[in-house]
């Protein structure tokens, strides 16, 4: 037990770092008239001061909705309206109706920073110290070397801390993770209400809402519908009703102002994809430009379908067996395919998939590892945007060494490691040479770290050709999607194949 | 932060935690910089563009070449590389001039010269004996001593925000330490002749090296009582000693000797014309001194004991001022600080002198001396206190009493250099740093001696505690309040005031332990 002191010493780790980070440059620092989303933050602060809760989401002389309305969730409103209050505490010009557009200072930025780190250590680092505390069969090492992995992971740092994205990602990935914790570990109502927070905080943790749905289900079906799952099916139901009946409380005195509020969250209009995403949609346009070709309301459909077609086998499989492990990689796997297939993604929204992945790093070093760094390297073009180079790299290296440090990553690559074992053993009954598996991931993932490595240095070093400006860009887009493709069949193998596995294992024993 | 698993080669862990520190660097490059960042700027475009013979005698900028030779070379060399970057810092005109090349390339220059520090380090953890070691890798002395030395957060501090070059050459101090420790004498008597000539500060140590090397190294043997057999000096070995640094020292001084410069260059290294106390106060004993001055005037002043016309407007208003004058007590001057030093320094010598205890006799020795320097050294600056708190480091891991001295030293010390960084956006990086290194090293030290005494007693404790409010007052509540714009120094003279007392202390302490165990030693041998 003496040897929890580590645990402090890698929560100071990580808190340096992220401070380190946002020291650096932000999105649209000095950059009129729209600035960035940065200034998208300070806005909201400005809008939900100064205005009346019922105007929020609507249009008018003093909240122009074409320069960064607010289009997340009521949390988000109020999260921006308590910051507003501490902004008005310090200098109320940071957050003065109209005239504090694009208002930029170093205390601004130190004061918008701070609230960054302060929302983080109230809610996401404790919920990755006790996921840690609470991870089972594990050594205490492996247990603090976990924690330090994904405080390190440079991705959220990088997003959260540098980039300073328009709504506090810490937030809504730390209540996403005290959801997980919650419901894995049978407090299932503390982990419905921390997820619906959530949800409430950012819409795109829609990505996150079908595994936990089936995950409960599954529980209550597990339990009996007629005895005890019955109830907890009404205890979680009522849960869920009462939080977003709280959350949204203002926004149901009149019909119209709730349905604002979703069209709001929702803009169907924006198109299906926005600049570059790595995701399957802006990848196939360099084919073939969907966007323009086929009508709105088709793309939609489609977009649809293949999410919801990808996603299905683990959910169902998710709610006959519920089971955390399968949990945990069906969170991974259907965040991955919206990411991949849904319609308006951002290249941020891989955050919502590499949480999840962060969370089995322990089970599969090399692949969570290897997949983490792909997403860190599909934000690439934004990070360089936001000259975010520097601070890049430097994270990068660091959560390799960390990952290298604490898990046998190089070393051992069984098919046990990769959790592939039962998947080749079922392959092996058709085809009995199918043993080169490790060796082919292995190799895989080299040349994947090779290519990522060389288009960083072509990116950064050389100018692109004039008549293809965003080649670089579309290239790491295009890889990434490549990758992320492989990771959702990997991911997918293992849901489908795990229940073979725990019954192998029992006959092992 | 790697605690990497056990059963792996040694010099992996190694590795992983020198990574892991560059990396920090790395990070910490946006930070802000002190004006010594121009000053090393200024010394690049010196030595670049201006021949030898004037390199002592430029004084377009205020910031003047005030180091020696080698470290003006250094800066030489340093050019050479600094011109493929950014051209236009190498401009002696071109004051204040901070381009983003500039402040990478020089980042880089302290980051990358860091190298000779981490080799140092490595040397050093040779020279530990593994003979408590645990089967827990996290709990070998070696470990626990590379993150002390690699992770030093005063280091961190001072050479990558404030910006100086300490890094190599405390290295190079070290490399000497684990030389004279691997009985590798004449090699530890270049290096730190060498290191003399980049940094003179490393004065404060000298009579520690001068006197080892003179009884262990040129006396070949000692009766078994420890004190010296003087027919077994070794006349070779004070003569190679003697040629070795003299030929140091003229390969640094010579060309100035023949261009007739040295007044001038001395007259630049040893600037006593600057007052007693550093801008801020260094936490030693003039800074208990000064505040006892003032309190006894404020007391003078309530109780009408003293004409409020004669007393000096400067030391009513502020810390801040370089000369500093004394209002009831006797003023100090130049001589009395190097009298008090002296005295400071000899019995540690004597020490060394009469009963030689093997290199960590010598260590503890330095640890002294510099620790004395710092005590009473006159215009101290605050970050002297690494010079003690580096080569402590290596003691501590060896024994349970040196580890409590260095827990109190370190803690105030780097404390103390708190007030360096006084920007708002520094402020939590400094407490992160502060936190991690001073939790790291009292948890480890605590394991490390597990089976015996308590590391602190409840005054120990208490002290170390009360650094926190202390924290609180000054950086967080004191600028809220109305005394900020009428006193904004209390915070500053706080902070050194408290830590001044804790420094004491460590001295006293390891004092205390070095001469009882001289006379302990001497009695049993009787």
């Amino acid at each position: 037990m003496e040897k929890w002191y580590w645990m402090t010493i890698v929560v100071l780790v990580g808190l340096t770092v992220r401070w380190t980070v946002s020291l650096n440059s932000y999105s649209g620092a000095g950059k009129p008239p729209m600035f960035g989303d940065y200034e998208a933050q300070r806005h909201w602060q400005e809008i939900t001061f100064n205005l009346p809760i019922k105007q929020w989401y609507f249009n008018s002389s003093d909240n122009n909705l074409q320069y960064w309305g607010l289009d997340y969730p009521p949390l988000t409103a109020y999260h921006s309206l308590l910051c507003a209050y501490v902004a008005k505490f310090i200098n109320p010009d940071w957050i003065a109706l109209h005239t504090s557009r694009g208002y930029e200072s170093r205390e601004h930025k130190l004061f918008m920073r701070t609230t960054v780190l302060i929302a983080d250590l109230l809610i996401y680092i404790p919920a990755v110290v006790l996921y840690c505390y609470c991870l089972k069969e594990t050594s205490t090492k492996k247990k603090i070397g976990s924690a330090l992995c994904i405080l390190l992971y440079p991705g959220l740092i990088l997003i959260d801390y540098g980039h300073f994205q328009n709504i506090y990602n810490s937030v809504s990935l730390g209540f996403a993770l005290w959801g997980v914790l919650g419901v894995s570990c049978d407090w299932d109502l503390l982990g419905s209400l921390a997820f619906c927070l959530a949800l409430n905080y950012k819409q795109m943790e829609l990505y996150h809402s079908l595994p936990f749905f089936c995950f409960l289900l599954g529980k209550c079906f597990k339990k009996g519908l007629k005895g005890k799952g019955f109830g907890l099916l009404i205890k979680a139901a009522c849960t869920v009703v009462a939080s977003f009946l709280l959350c949204w409380l203002p926004f149901f005195t009149e019909r119209e102002q709730a349905l604002q509020v979703l069209r709001r969250l929702f803009p169907v209009d924006r198109g299906l994809f926005e600049d570059k995403v790595a995701n399957i949609w802006c990848s196939f346009s360099v084919f073939l430009k969907i966007k323009d070709i086929l009508p709105r309301h088709i793309q939609l459909a489609i977009s649809f379908c293949f999410t919801f077609l990808s996603l299905l086998p683990a959910c169902i499989k998710l709610t006959l067996q519920p089971s955390s492990k399968v949990f945990r990689f069906t969170l991974a796997s259907c965040a991955l395919s919206f990411f991949l297939f849904s319609f308006q993604v951002h290249e941020k929204s891989i955050l919502l998939v590499s949480l999840p992945v962060c969370l089995v790093l322990n089970e599969i070093p090399l692949m969570s590892t290897w997949f983490l760094l792909v997403s860190t390297f599909s934000m690439l073009p934004l990070l360089l945007k936001d000259e975010l180079l520097m601070p890049s790299i430097v994270t990068v290296v660091a959560f390799c060494t960390a990952c290298t440090t604490f898990f046998p990553i190089f070393e051992k690559t069984s098919e046990e490691e990769l959790q592939l074992r039962p998947f080749a053993i079922s392959v092996r009954k058709c085809f009995p040479r199918f043993t080169f598996l490790p060796r082919i991931i292995h190799y895989l993932f080299f040349s994947s770290v090779i290519t990522m490595v060389l288009l960083t240095i072509l990116t950064v070093t050389l100018d692109p050709p004039e008549k293809l400006p965003d080649l670089f860009s579309v290239l790491v887009c295009f890889v990434s999607c490549m990758n992320f493709l492989f990771f959702l069949v990997y991911f997918n193998i293992i849901i489908m194949w795990e229940s073979k596995n725990g019954r192998n294992r029992k006959k092992i024993k | 932060m790697a605690a990497p698993r056990a059963g792996t080669g040694c010099g992996h862990w190694f590795s992983i935690l020198a990574l892991g520190v560059t990396l920090l660097k790395c990070l910490l490059i946006p930070t802000y910089h002190s004006t010594d960042f121009e000053v090393h700027r200024n010394w690049l475009a010196i030595t670049h563009s201006l021949p030898i013979s004037q390199w002592y005698y430029e004084a377009t900028s205020e910031w003047t070449l005030d180091y020696p030779p080698f470290f003006a070379w250094f800066e030489y060399v340093l050019s050479h590389v600094a011109k493929y970057f950014d051209q236009e810092m190498l401009n002696i005109h071109n004051l204040n001039y901070c381009s983003s090349r500039t402040l990478l390339f020089q980042r880089f220059s302290v980051i990358v010269t860091d190298a000779l520090f981490v080799y140092a380090v490595h040397e050093c953890c040779k020279c530990i004996d593994g003979k408590k070691a645990s089967k827990e890798l996290t709990e070998k002395p070696k470990f626990i001593l590379s993150v002390l030395l690699l992770w030093n957060c005063g280091l961190l501090i001072v050479d990558h925000i404030h910006f100086q070059y300490n890094g190599f050459l405390f290295g190079l101090m070290l490399l000497s330490i684990a030389r004279l420790f691997q009985k590798r004498h004449m090699e530890g008597a270049v290096l730190f002749a060498i290191l003399l000539h980049f940094k003179h500060i490393y004065l404060y140590v000298a009579p520690a090296y001068g006197i080892y090397l003179l009884r262990s190294y040129c006396f070949t043997a000692s009766k078994p009582d420890g004190a010296v057999r003087w027919n077994s000096f070794s006349f070779i070995r004070l003569i190679s000693l003697a040629l070795i640094v003299f030929l140091v020292s003229a390969l640094s001084l010579g060309p100035f000797l023949v261009l007739n410069q040295l007044p001038q260059v001395f007259s630049r290294l040893f600037p006593f014309k600057r007052g007693l106390c550093h801008a801020y106060w260094a936490p030693n004993f003039w800074a208990l001194y000064n505040a006892l001055d003032k309190v006894l005037s404020v007391i003078g002043l309530e109780l009408k004991l003293l004409d409020p016309t004669e007393i000096p407007r400067a030391s009513m208003t502020s810390g801040l001022v370089q000369q500093f004058e004394h209002t009831v007590l006797p003023s100090v001057t130049p001589l009395t600080t190097l009298i008090c030093t002296m005295t400071a320094i000899l019995p540690s010598v004597f020490c060394l002198w009469f009963k030689p205890q093997g290199p960590r006799g010598f260590l503890r020795c330095l640890v002294l001396c510099a620790l004395s320097s710092f005590m009473f050294g006159w215009h101290v600056h605050e970050k002297a206190i690494l010079l003690a708190i580096l080569p402590m480091s290596i003691l501590s891991v060896d024994k349970a009493s040196d580890a409590s001295i260095f827990l109190v030293l370190t803690t105030t010390g780097h404390y103390s250099l708190f007030p360096l960084l006084f920007t708002a956006p520094e402020l939590p990086i400094k407490i992160f740093l502060m936190l991690l290194f001073t939790i790291y090293s009292i948890s480890s030290l605590k394991t490390l001696f597990r089976k015996e005494k308590p590391l602190f007693n409840w005054m120990e404790t208490f002290y170390l505690l009360g650094l926190v409010p202390m924290e609180v007052c000054c950086e967080f509540v004191f600028p809220f309040t109305s005394w900020k714009l009428t006193y904004p120094f209390i915070p500053l003279l706080l902070t050194s005031v408290y830590c001044a007392v804790g420094i004491t202390y460590a001295w006293f302490r390891l004092y205390v332990s070095v001469l009882t165990g001289c006379l302990v030693g001497k009695t049993k041998k009787q």
